[in-house]
């Protein structure tokens, strides 16, 4: 690319030819206001109006975010006329914005809000109708309010780019445009896979997870053993909602909040982990030596397994029986522990507290039950954790370091803390099937070759001693779909497949902190492009501080087999562990 | 979803077919399937989605951005009223209105016994000659309120005969 000569507000620059103006400003040291913009032309539907600068050569005013920079050309962002102009479109967007700021949960990080505030947009300054409100409250993963959307695009091009799904799209036009899952439906009633991506890009308050924050204190009310049990990725990341740089692990203290916030037991989700790499590892290790359905594919992440129940019906026998760990380790307390304690496991209440959104749905399933009582009664995103840990006043950054309950049950290795990134079920699997087929364990311990933090497809083949294990992984529908596809035509080449719903795994999963670069304002330009690879390596560096690496090795867990379940697979294991799936209509009746 | 029928689907495939070297086939698609079925229901829309990788949210917002497509059975003969700045000035809304009260049907509705749909027209280009009524294609030029029962009769008896009109 050739550089080319521009000016902003009269002062000499050197840019990249082909850059918007959005861009060379950037590059230039200048963050103009904008909207719809997004993550590098992800979206830039030019919609918002937000960014309006004024450019020589052009007529009238630019959306500097689709307008191209050229030679010679003269750029203001601070005259009376961009300044006033950017103020008016902001003030048009509130025009039609149910502004009960107070009631949402986005204020703090509601984009909207923060271009109103560096424009200066004065309130009511436009007066005039309302466009049609469409309310969606019933998916139990995510919610939609059109009354807080700003018809911007992001959602519609995430989930298009991530999943390759596009549930959402413009319905209607003119004043009376929305945005929507086909027909107005609810993402309940259309092959939405709850995954949450969304979420994570909406600007304002429009797209949110169904907040569970009110059934725990109920709970609470109720006078329930509420026992919480904490994803991997969550402490990746909660850190970022108190001013953490992005990939600082906070486990410590975010186990001391648990414990403040009331919680009469805290675990960690990687004891759970632990068991389903005991579990899936020996069915894995039973598909191959009894000519069982090949590839396997693991079934932790409940946006693939909707995905799959949607559109590979025909592949459901591939998926894992194994439930997801924060399943198994709810149905674990509901048993073994709650007969340890003589506790009627009707009145204890599990939350889990998870980097998805679709994790709110998996609870609700009814193969996720054991004799009619759910394995988990409540799934809070790492968003709402740190919302409960922000209104109980608790000083985040003030607090000890602590360590997780460990009394019967709870103890962990490196192996489960993987999970919460992109290759790290398979790494985790890997270890313990080495063990079973050698004996011995694997030396280096880590499989660099299934490691990575973004989205799209890694393949390795393993030599175990003569057995050659051939994996693939793949994070993001948009991917899964080719290693599927070939399976459905019986060109796969795999024994094992992990898949997971969200581009990185679990450390970019749809209940994970925001990230925008207008709210992180001592991160570097580039934490879009790095937050993922930074969340990555705080699991990374905690599984290496780990004694205790493989899940084979965890003592409880041992200890777990042998004085309850008996042994991997067992029919007690089936009973508690495993669950089934069942394909699903996407456009469903609606009656 | 309710299922379409063996027939139904080939039909829509083969149209989807029909386009499938274009670089952006969507509307040659729905224009073929609202001419041979006379609207584009959710169903519909899946099978196309199917054919042309285009995701359903997509293909229902073209369907509902465009008058000319139709999520529901539109009439035998759809009204056409033009409510172009041109048409409008010469009165276009009294006549959409008399439309309305005699038909007892909403601008977008159609008619219980199937006959005729009322629908409302951005400009479409005759403003020489407002307020324009389109009936099925044929232009009735400078409208008045007081001809709209007259035209409806003419069609409402052309029926009752079997004619075309």
């Amino acid at each position: 690319m050739s550089k080319i000569n521009i000016k902003i507000e009269g002062i000499a620059y050197q840019v990249e030819e082909g850059m918007t103006i959005l861009e060379a400003a950037k590059a230039c040291g200048y963050e103009i206001p904008s909207l719809c913009a997004f993550n590098h032309g992800e979206c830039n539907a030019g919609s918002c109006r937000v960014c309006l600068v004024e450019a020589t050569g052009a007529r009238g005013l630019v959306a500097s975010c689709v307008y191209p920079v050229a030679e010679g050309m003269e750029i203001r962002i601070s005259s009376p006329k961009a300044v006033e102009a950017r103020r008016a479109s902001v003030e048009l967007l509130l025009s039609n914005h149910n502004k009960n700021c107070q009631q949402c949960d986005k204020n703090g990080q509601c984009e909207l809000l923060h271009v109103a505030s560096l424009t200066g947009a004065r309130d009511n300054a436009f007066e005039g109708a309302h466009s049609e409100t469409h309310l969606d409250y019933v998916a139990p993963g995510l919610v939609r309010d059109t009354s807080k959307c700003i018809l911007c695009g992001r959602c519609v091009a995430r989930c298009q780019n991530a999943q390759g799904i596009g549930i959402l799209g413009f319905e209607n036009r003119g004043f009376e445009t929305f945005i929507s899952p086909a027909g107005d439906r609810s993402f309940a009633d259309s092959p939405c896979i709850q995954c949450g991506q969304c979420v994570n890009v909406c600007p304002t308050g429009a797209l949110m997870e169904h907040s569970e924050i009110d059934r725990v204190d109920e709970a609470f009310k109720a006078g329930k053993h509420v026992i919480v049990q904490a994803a991997p990725a969550v402490r990746a990341a909660l850190g970022e909602e108190f001013g953490y740089p992005v990939g600082t692990p906070v486990t410590g203290k975010m186990i001391a909040a648990l414990r403040r916030l009331g919680f009469e037991r805290v675990y960690d989700v990687n004891f759970g982990a632990d068991l389903t790499i005991m579990e899936e590892g020996t069915e894995l290790l039973g598909r191959l030596k009894n000519g069982g359905v090949l590839p396997m594919i693991t079934s932790c992440s409940p946006g693939w397994v909707n995905y799959a129940e949607y559109n590979y019906g025909d592949l459901l026998p591939h998926l894992s029986s194994c439930k997801s760990p924060h399943q198994m380790q709810g149905a674990i307390i509901k048993s073994y522990w709650a007969s340890q304690h003589g506790i009627d496991p009707k009145d204890i209440f599990v939350v889990s507290v998870m980097p998805c959104v679709a994790k709110k749905f998996e609870k609700e399933r009814e193969q996720e039950k054991v004799n009619g009582i759910p394995d988990v009664d409540a799934v809070i995103t790492t968003r709402e954790l740190a919302r409960m840990i922000k209104r109980s006043g608790i000083l985040f950054n003030r607090l000890p370091d602590e360590e997780w309950d460990e009394d019967i049950m709870g103890d962990y290795t490196g192996a489960g803390v993987i999970f919460g990134v992109t290759g790290g079920v398979m790494e985790a699997a890997l270890r313990t099937v080495y063990h079973v087929l050698t004996g011995k364990e694997h030396e280096k311990i880590v499989f660099e070759e299934v490691r990575g933090h973004e989205g799209g497809i890694r393949e390795a083949s393993i030599d175990i001693n003569g057995t050659v294990i051939n994996v693939a992984i793949a994070s993001g529908m948009r991917s899964a779909k080719v290693l599927l596809d070939d399976i459905r035509e019986g060109k796969s080449k795999y024994h094992f497949i992990e898949i997971m719903g969200c581009p990185g795994g679990c450390i970019n999963g749809g209940g994970q902190p925001y990230i925008r670069s207008c709210f992180l304002p001592n991160e570097s330009d580039d934490i879009m492009d790095t937050y993922k690879e930074k969340r990555a390596k705080a699991l990374y560096s905690e599984d290496e501080r780990q004694v205790l690496r493989q899940s084979h090795n965890n003592p409880q867990i041992k200890e777990l087999y042998d004085k309850f379940l008996g042994e991997p697979n067992s029919h007690k294991a089936h009973e508690l562990l495993h669950t089934s799936y069942a394909e699903r209509e996407g456009f469903n009746e609606i009656k | 979803m309710a299922k379409l029928q063996a027939a139904a689907t080939a039909k829509i495939e083969e149209i989807c077919a029909r386009y499938k070297d274009e670089k952006t086939p969507l509307m040659m698609i729905l224009s073929d399937i609202q001419n041979e079925y006379g609207y584009i229901p959710l169903e519909v829309q899946e099978v196309v989605s199917k054919q042309t990788g285009i995701p359903v949210a997509e293909i229902y917002g073209v369907v509902t951005f465009y008058s000319f497509f139709s999520l529901t059975p539109k009439g035998k003969y759809v009204i056409g009223c033009c409510l172009g700045t041109a048409c409008y000035v010469k009165g276009a809304g009294q006549v959409i209105d008399k439309f309305s009260e005699i038909l007892h049907i909403q601008p977008g509705q159609t008619t219980e016994d199937g006959l005729f749909t009322l629908d409302a027209l951005r400009c479409i280009g005759a403003c020489g000659i407002a307020p324009a009524v389109s009936i099925n294609g044929k232009v009735f030029p400078k409208v008045a309120t007081a001809q709209v029962a007259d035209i409806i009769e003419q069609y409402r008896n052309a029926e009752k005969e079997g004619q075309e009109v």
